[in-house]
């Protein structure tokens, strides 16, 4: 069991296996609001937070959710990051990236995991750190045809 | 309680190796049991430590860990977490009284799969995060921006991290990384997530960290120095980003359980070494502030003081850290291994020129430090 100098022979694998993983009914009735252009919310009855996406329970007080409220499309920048890199999966016609959470106006939470800024060209770095920022305003741009998915909001745009 | 204490490690080198996982897996756990003397059998119980499915891709555990871990006809179990909680569990058994010794392996060949951030964009929830391209980069360039706002730390100061890591490194041979680089060096490097620069992102290396355990008695007989362990903490934060304050995690919780624990009252004075797990540049010096060695929003101060310096009163990564050595899931066991060696004073040509009583092990999982864990030990 000593290295070789030589390069090792490998075995070359690829897995491709399908996957079916139910949205269940909470997450569905939020991406059907999606196809409507709204975004939903739901409230805690005990600690009385809002959060996006719903919630079947608030994680925090462990109790159900059962309150739908529509929720603004404007909000805050939280943190961002220009992600302007490859790797498998990742090829150059998708980047740069503008990832971001953003804090709907009334909403007790950033939302959900992450969205994408755009709305200008956001291949001009020099651009970017002018208009976006942490605390910069922005507004939700929906796709034409909406399939009821994250993908539904195109961009958010930045408000001057 | 049984105490528990650290007999004998032994680690493979980051950098890819011609040997199947079987081989190389193999050999740090046949030096660790040629060094104590003992044969696989006579080891009481086996904790394993690997991901199978994504950072292995072989999906097949059973068909060569345990057999390479010469674990099998054991009471043996495997965690996919990290491996610095293979090596708690490891503890337990030996403290409940049931095991005598226990064998701890975390394993992993980094060069057989596909980038880092490919397989963390696996980590990502399927509805809302993986398909806008979320993973374990993009999340850490966002805490990093929210680190450089709310406390004004500098790109330098997160890049003088990098240089004094991979700096340290060069005098550890099981290191992965081996170059000599400046701040400028980093702060000139591509901005591949900005603010996050390449060269402030761990590699993915290859890495088997095997460790000896034992009771009391038996690691007194097995050999002259063992090392204790005193304390552990550790706890799990909620997953989506926007529900979190990403400056505020779970080490703070799993640090004090860990200090009260190991009765460590002061870490600033307390801790004579600090093996931390900083994947990204600037979280050492977050998890430096959380883990007590300065107050909050002072990590910047806390590495131009040069305290964290090799040759500082509280050495952090004297090994050159996870920036230096990737082995996904085991690199929290290399961090115990590295804590032992310092304690032992066999940490070779990076051991510090001071008397090591107390060593502090980190390791974190999970986008922007999710899981944290927190060892203590002791001479």
């Amino acid at each position: 069991m000593v290295e070789q100098k030589e390069k090792p022979r490998k075995v070359a694998s690829m897995g491709l296996v399908p996957y079916e993983m139910a949205l269940g009914p909470t997450w569905t009735k939020f991406f059907e609001g999606f196809k409507e252009k709204k975004i939903l919310g739901t409230k805690c009855n005990k600690c009385g937070r809002v959060l996006v996406p719903a919630r079947p329970f608030c994680p925090r007080c462990f109790e159900p959710m059962e309150e739908w409220v529509e929720v603004a499309q404007e909000g805050t920048i939280v943190t961002w990051s220009y992600v302007n890199y490859t790797y498998f999966g990742v090829t150059p016609d998708m980047i740069p990236v503008i990832a971001a959470t953003i804090k709907l106006d009334g909403v007790d939470c950033a939302m959900g995991m992450s969205t994408r800024i755009g709305g200008f060209d956001i291949k001009d770095f020099d651009l970017v750190t002018k208009k976006v920022k942490v605390g910069a305003r922005v507004k939700s741009v929906w796709r034409r045809n909406r399939q009821g998915n994250f993908r539904d909001i195109d961009y958010w745009k930045i408000i001057e | 309680m049984q105490k528990v204490g650290i007999v004998e490690v032994a680690q493979s080198a980051g950098t890819e190796s011609s040997l199947s996982l079987m081989e190389f897996t193999y050999k740090p756990v046949k030096e660790v049991l040629d060094k104590v003397g003992m044969k696989r059998d006579e080891v009481d119980t086996y904790i394993l430590a690997s991901t199978d499915v994504f950072h292995s891709g072989m999906s097949c555990a059973n068909a060569f860990d345990w057999d390479a871990a010469g674990a099998f006809m054991k009471p043996a179990s495997r965690e996919e977490g990290d491996a610095i909680t293979a090596f708690v569990y490891g503890c337990m058994r030996i403290m409940s009284g049931e095991h005598d010794t226990a064998l701890v392996v975390g394993l992993i060949k980094g060069s057989e799969n596909p980038e880092n951030d490919t397989l963390t964009s696996f980590v990502a929830d399927p509805f809302y995060s993986r398909p806008v391209g979320i993973q374990e980069t993009t999340a850490a360039a966002m805490q990093m921006r929210l680190y450089l706002q709310r406390y004004g730390i500098t790109e330098e100061q997160c890049a003088k991290v990098v240089a004094k890591n991979l700096g340290n490194a060069l005098f550890n041979p099981y290191a992965h990384i081996k170059k000599r680089v400046s701040v400028d060096d980093v702060l000139n490097s591509e901005r591949i997530c900005d603010p996050l620069k390449a060269l402030e992102c761990a590699p993915k290396s290859e890495g088997v960290c095997a460790m000896l355990l034992a009771s009391e008695e038996k690691a007194k007989k097995l050999t002259d120095k063992p090392v204790w362990f005193k304390g552990w903490g550790s706890s799990m934060d909620t997953f989506y980003l926007g529900d979190r304050d990403l400056l505020d995690t779970q080490l703070k919780t799993a640090a004090a359980s860990a200090y009260k624990m190991a009765g460590v009252s002061d870490p600033r004075k307390e801790i004579d070494v600090a093996e931390i797990c900083e994947p990204y540049a600037f979280q050492e010096l977050l998890w430096c502030e959380q883990l007590g060695f300065c107050a909050q929003g002072q990590g910047g101060k806390l590495i131009d003081s040069g305290v964290t310096q090799i040759t500082g009163a509280l050495p952090v990564n004297p090994s050159g850290g996870v920036l230096a050595m990737n082995p996904y899931v085991a690199r929290g066991l290399y961090r115990v291994a590295e804590g032992a060696l310092q304690i032992k004073g066999k940490a070779g040509e990076h051991q510090l020129d001071k008397k090591v009583n107390t060593a502090l092990a980190h390791s974190t999982y999970g986008f922007c430090g999710q899981w944290q864990g927190v060892v203590i030990l002791g001479s």
